[in-house]
């Protein structure tokens, strides 16, 4: 998906979009909007820029302004532009009890960035954040989709080593909708 | 071994998939349901079972089924809260994640005691991966005829789906949910009107936990005397326990309600003692917001009688000397654990929650977190200790939704029953890179 190509969704994209709206009732379309934001998110690059949210906001019929409120308030939309894989490590009680203090600080030292930075090559941004209920294999981080659990500074040397090598951009959905 | 009515298959190899969980015995619930009970029969099984909601507020669920408006002309809704966000708490997930069918035969059988014709699973964001799986076995259960029209050939008819959130703890509490799921920010309604008379788009819902809903299934199979035969009183039945923290075997456990507190700690079936051959120091025993307890009131209440799970014991004492079960996330501490650095995480996570609609929360939230921010850091001063409390108590019962009294109750006890680690902190002044040089001039 190229930055200035037209904000549009690709055909399958856009179908998924359409099943997902069919799933609420009748002038209730608005209800699809956090299931075709995570959709947005994923087709455009992990983030969604004013130009995307306005395209979704045409999608479902709705004012620009309903989408912005509604990117601003949840954590797992990003409104600026992130690395190609966002690695999330929870921070709260259970995985801080289990060590996820040392996790950050060993990631941040080998990434050379801090939290809420991006590594130079692009391909990292580091975030921390609130209980994943993971407690039970804390400490735990979250990178897209995938859940990587009872970490060991090992464990997040080979998890960034093969993010690296497989250089494919994170994302939360892998496959959210079924084509029921 | 203590009875498991939820857990009893998990280890059963591939009981994930739809053909597995029907050959152990699945989908029973929902064929006695609708083949031979009228609707308010299935309410009235679930209200003498004494179910109580396992999301944390622990409310009668057959009583909240009742107070569904069945005179009203709109569709009804059962909205699932998958939104598991409580720190320390992580058995709805691990139940969705093995036994996705035991949800979806729970939304049939509870979808059709309310009348519901179409029903929503409200999912956090993260746990994205098991909308995959919960689709899954929703896609299943409609092949072999147990969602969509005609259900069992009956005239019950239900569509059933998943919808995921995008990280936001607010939206564990039920009207937030169904702000979310209307297409909006997390924001908590104003109540009355409870969902119950106008929740989802305005219509009649009722909004319930995801373990709650998946006990819906043994209480219409072995009916809801049995159900209540197990456990003590008022806490009927079998609960999840997400255990975590300083203990040797963290994970999620299947107890009967009034086992000792004790023996869910110490006993090898469950958590398997403490770590590191470490001695116990403090449990927050139902999730982030309820009161932290020290190890010598977990194990005993005030009164000197053994502490029980269950709703009541956990409960005796009030908040002097008393906590709750709330959502069963029993996170444990050893003695090397700082009760303030804990609480700072605890502070944090509620700071970054808050939806920011009531201003007590939305600022006292971020006193809190600031306060002990710099008693963490060693930028404390004395007052700190009490403005603490005070910020707590001014935030409590201000507010539209609990996330006040849950941001104000882990501090108040925190500091009740640690105070003098509250001091010590305050009292550890750390000098900075400039004072330590000037000291060294002297």
């Amino acid at each position: 998906m190229s930055e200035n190509k037209k904000i549009e969704f690709s055909i399958e994209a856009l179908a998924t979009a359409k099943k997902i709206m069919a799933r609420y009732p009748e002038g209730k379309q608005k209800s699809a909007l956090i299931p075709i934001l995570h959709l947005a998110q994923t087709e455009f690059n992990g983030w969604l820029s004013a130009e995307v949210m306005d395209y979704v906001a045409s999608l479902l019929s709705i004012k620009p302004i309903e989408v912005y409120e509604v990117v601003t308030f949840y954590s797992m939309f990003n409104s600026k532009p992130v690395g190609k894989c966002l690695i999330e490590v929870c921070q709260t009680s259970s995985c801080w009890l289990r060590g996820s203090d040392e996790i950050v600080a060993h990631i941040k030292n080998k990434l050379n960035i801090n939290v809420g930075e991006t590594s130079a090559d692009g391909m990292f941004t580091l975030k921390t954040v609130e209980c994943l209920g993971s407690c039970g294999t804390a400490p735990m981080l979250q990178c897209g989709a995938d859940f990587h659990e009872n970490l060991t500074v090992e464990k997040v040397d080979e998890l960034l080593e093969k993010l690296r090598n497989k250089n494919e951009r994170s994302s939360y959905l892998k496959s959210m909708i079924t084509d029921r | 071994m203590g009875k498991k009515l939820l857990l009893e298959h998990i280890n059963e190899p591939g009981i994930q998939s739809f053909e597995v969980y029907r050959k152990k015995g699945g989908y029973a619930s929902v064929e006695k349901a609708l083949k031979s009970m009228k609707p308010d029969e299935v309410t009235e099984e679930v209200k003498r079972s004494g179910l109580r909601g396992r999301g944390g507020a622990g409310f009668p669920t057959g009583m909240k089924w009742t107070f569904l408006d069945r005179r009203s002309e709109k569709p009804r809704y059962l909205v699932c809260n998958a939104d598991e966000s409580e720190p320390g708490t992580f058995k709805d997930r691990y139940l969705m994640e093995h036994l996705p069918h035991l949800l979806v035969e729970g939304m049939i059988t509870s979808s059709y005691a309310l009348g519901a014709k179409t029903s929503y699973i409200y999912i956090r964001g993260e746990y994205m991966y098991i909308v995959r799986i919960l689709e899954k076995a929703i896609e299943e259960a409609y092949a072999n005829g147990f969602l969509g029209k005609n259900i069992l050939g009956t005239d019950y008819s239900l569509d059933l789906y998943v919808h995921p959130g995008a990280g936001a703890y607010i939206c564990g509490e039920e009207t937030a949910l169904l702000e979310s799921l209307e297409g909006k920010r997390g924001n908590p309604r104003l109540k009355p009107p409870f969902p119950a008379i106008a929740g989802l788009y305005a219509c009649p819902t009722v909004v319930n936990n995801v373990e709650t809903i998946a006990a819906v299934v043994p209480i219409i199979n072995i009916g809801g005397d049995e159900y209540a035969k197990i456990g003590v009183g008022k806490s009927t039945g079998t609960k999840l326990i997400s255990a975590s923290g300083h203990i040797n075997k963290p994970g999620v456990y299947e107890i009967e309600l009034g086992i000792p507190v004790e023996e869910f700690i110490f006993s090898d079936e469950y958590c398997g003692g403490i770590w590191k051959d470490r001695r116990l120091k403090a449990v927050v025993a139902g999730g982030s917001s309820v009161p932290i307890l020290p190890a010598d009131l977990i194990f005993t209440t005030a009164k000197g009688e053994p502490r029980l799970m269950t709703y009541e014991s956990l409960a005796d004492g009030g908040f002097a000397t008393g906590t709750m079960l709330g959502s069963g996330g029993f996170i444990v501490m050893d003695e090397t654990a700082s009760i303030v650095e804990n609480l700072y995480t605890f502070s944090r996570f509620y700071h970054h929650e808050s939806c920011g609609q009531c201003s007590p929360c939305r600022e006292g939230t971020g006193w809190l977190e600031k306060i002990l921010h710099r008693l963490r850091e060693g930028h404390g001063k004395k007052e700190d200790v009490d403005l603490l409390v005070s910020v707590a108590k001014n935030i409590e019962g201000k507010t539209i939704c609990p996330l006040g009294e849950a941001a104000a109750w882990p501090v108040a006890s925190a500091v009740k029953h640690f105070r003098k680690e509250f001091e010590e902190a305050a009292a550890r002044l750390q000098l900075s890179a400039v004072q330590k040089a000037e000291l060294a001039t002297h």
